[in-house]
């Protein structure tokens, strides 16, 4: 279980990125952050990883403190983020070096095989198209078995069809080991498609503004009535997000579903 | 193009695109010598056609010849002994202090603040300035020589070391951090490999200002080494002589300067910018789909 309490995060500069911003996951679920530009979704997500630390309130897993990066949480970033100087082999064993050389190179193989690239271990990071390069990088971060896994816009940059393979990949991969995914995007069908929950966060500062339950079967139509219906949801509470916060407790958690 | 008829057709596609730009590659090396080696026929032919006098530019005959005879004597052999000692000890020093102090200062933001200032303003003096007093600290002999050496070579090294630590992307140290490195880890694992291409550039940069210094260093009273032999052909009015030590600098600086990079090929090999790729020619990207 993530916990966080009263979380809050003020930079030096006296920006106010995040305040009060409570929430729990439970092991094994999939939980989406939504919200414009600037309600510090990423931050929220950097402060989990241990990136950075927060100013006020706790971040806890399984009710221990979280200080610093965790070996039970990883990080997939909006890029990438391979290294270059490693071979894709090398850049997905990159947290296994505790393991024999033989247990590594079996993990690395397997990890290889579930993300559909087997024969790509040897080739340099730059000789893969950017899909390609993002698939490394979730297998990079699960191949060491997290208990949670942050992801930070992973699937923006690329092309649409490219995103919606992927996003089914990680759905896939997440049914292997089913760690807890908090995944931050800005495209709310993403959210809608793969979350059981979605947090919808607005700035100034960044704060929850409302927790949507997704109680849809997967895998999801993204053209099904549900769908549009809480999408239609989510856009208004963004829409409402940023004259008066106060509104948004006026809608209903849950939808008519 | 019958090199590449000549090839077994099993090769496929992307190979022979290989070979048509092996071919061309050479092409281009050979277009390179043309300027040069044209450029020493004709003046050969000037003055063995009298157009020219060669005596103080001599053909590349006579030149050949004054090499031949330096070779044959054992003196060739000598003063490039002596010039690579000097050179191999100053380069080592340099590169040691200006890798130090780059570490140091690109690590800790205290030291940098306390100490690259200095560093930058010794930098600003002309290196020759210190021959003076080297020659009173050290003595004429080879430490005052292998200092100002050493000088020279520092501070491109410092310079570039600080720099591509300075520049190393803070996204790919997350990374590192992500998966709970420790500091000397994350400088092993991350920093190293991330620093190192920058950090051969300017070990060739270094290396090219410890050949400039070296002869500086052979300027001031040295008896033996090729800066000695520009000397002694100026003041006994040798000019092949002086024309001959020239090119063995330059092929000392070529020879040298091509096995620092051949040293550091293998682990550069991940570079999208390879050393095989034509200058000029846009990088070649493999798109596997």
């Amino acid at each position: 279980m993530l916990s966080l309490r009263h979380v809050g995060k003020t930079y030096p500069n006296g920006a106010e990125a995040l305040a009060g911003v409570t929430l729990e996951v439970a092991p094994g679920e999939i939980l989406a952050i939504v919200g414009g530009s600037g309600c510090g979704k990423s931050t929220l997500l950097r402060l989990v990883a241990g990136l950075e630390g927060a100013s006020a309130g706790r971040i806890a897993l399984d009710g221990v403190p979280l200080a610093g990066p965790h070996p039970a949480i990883g990080i997939v970033f909006q890029e990438p983020r391979l290294l270059p100087w490693l071979t894709v082999a090398g850049n997905i064993g990159f947290g296994l070096t505790h393991l024999s050389r033989p247990a590594r190179e079996a993990r690395i193989a397997a990890a290889l095989a579930r993300i559909g690239l087997p024969d790509y271990g040897g080739r340099w990071p730059r000789e893969l198209s950017g899909g390609q390069a993002q698939r490394v990088a979730l297998a990079r971060a699960l191949v060491v078995e997290p208990r949670v896994l942050l992801l930070d816009e992973p699937f923006s940059a690329l092309d649409a069809f490219i995103r919606e393979d992927l996003q089914g990949h990680l759905l896939a991969l997440w049914s292997d080991t089913r760690p807890t995914l908090v995944l931050v995007t800005h495209d709310i069908e993403e959210a809608l498609v793969l979350a059981d929950r979605v947090v919808v966060m607005q700035p100034k500062p960044g704060r929850i503004t409302q927790v949507l339950t997704i109680d849809l079967p997967r895998p999801r139509a993204r053209t099904g009535a549900d769908l549009l219906h809480l999408k239609q949801q989510v856009l208004g509470l963004l829409r409402h997000a940023r004259p008066a916060a106060a509104k948004a407790n006026a809608y209903a958690a849950s939808p008519a579903a | 193009m019958s090199h590449v008829e000549g090839l077994p057709l099993t090769r496929g596609v992307p190979q022979r695109a290989d070979t048509r730009l092996r071919i061309r590659r050479q092409g281009r090396w050979l277009l390179g010598l043309l300027v040069p080696a044209g450029a020493a026929l004709a003046w050969e032919l000037a003055v063995r056609a009298g157009l020219a006098n060669g005596r103080l530019m001599p053909p590349p005959s006579v030149l050949g010849a004054t090499l031949l005879d330096l070779a044959q004597g054992g003196d060739l052999a000598l003063h490039i002994r002596a010039t690579l000692a000097r050179m191999a000890a100053g380069f080592a020093l340099g590169v040691l202090a200006g890798t130090a102090l780059g570490v140091l200062t690109g690590t800790f933001a205290g030291v940098r603040a306390a100490l690259d200032p200095t560093l930058q303003a010794l930098r600003a003096i002309p290196s020759i300035a210190w021959v003076p007093l080297f020659i009173l600290w050290f003595g004429i002999f080879e430490a005052s020589k292998i200092m100002l050496i050493a000088v020279g070579v520092a501070f491109p090294v410092y310079l570039g070391t600080l720099g591509a630590i300075r520049t190393v992307d803070r996204r790919i140290v997350e990374v590192g951090r992500s998966f709970r490195l420790g500091r000397l880890a994350l400088a092993r694992r991350i920093l190293f490999p991330a620093v190192l291409p920058h950090y051969v550039v300017a070990l060739r940069s270094g290396l090219g200002l410890g050949w400039m210094f070296v002869v500086a260093a052979e300027f001031m009273g040295a008896s033996e080494g090729l800066g000695y032999l520009l000397v002694d052909g100026q003041q006994l009015g040798k000019p092949a002589q002086i024309l001959a030590a020239i090119l063995v600098f330059a092929l000392l600086g070529k020879l040298t300067d091509t096995l620092l990079v051949a040293a550091a090929a293998p682990f550069l090999r991940w570079q999208d910018v390879a050393q095989d790729v034509v200058p000029g020619e846009p990088p070649r990207r493999r798109e596997p789909c």
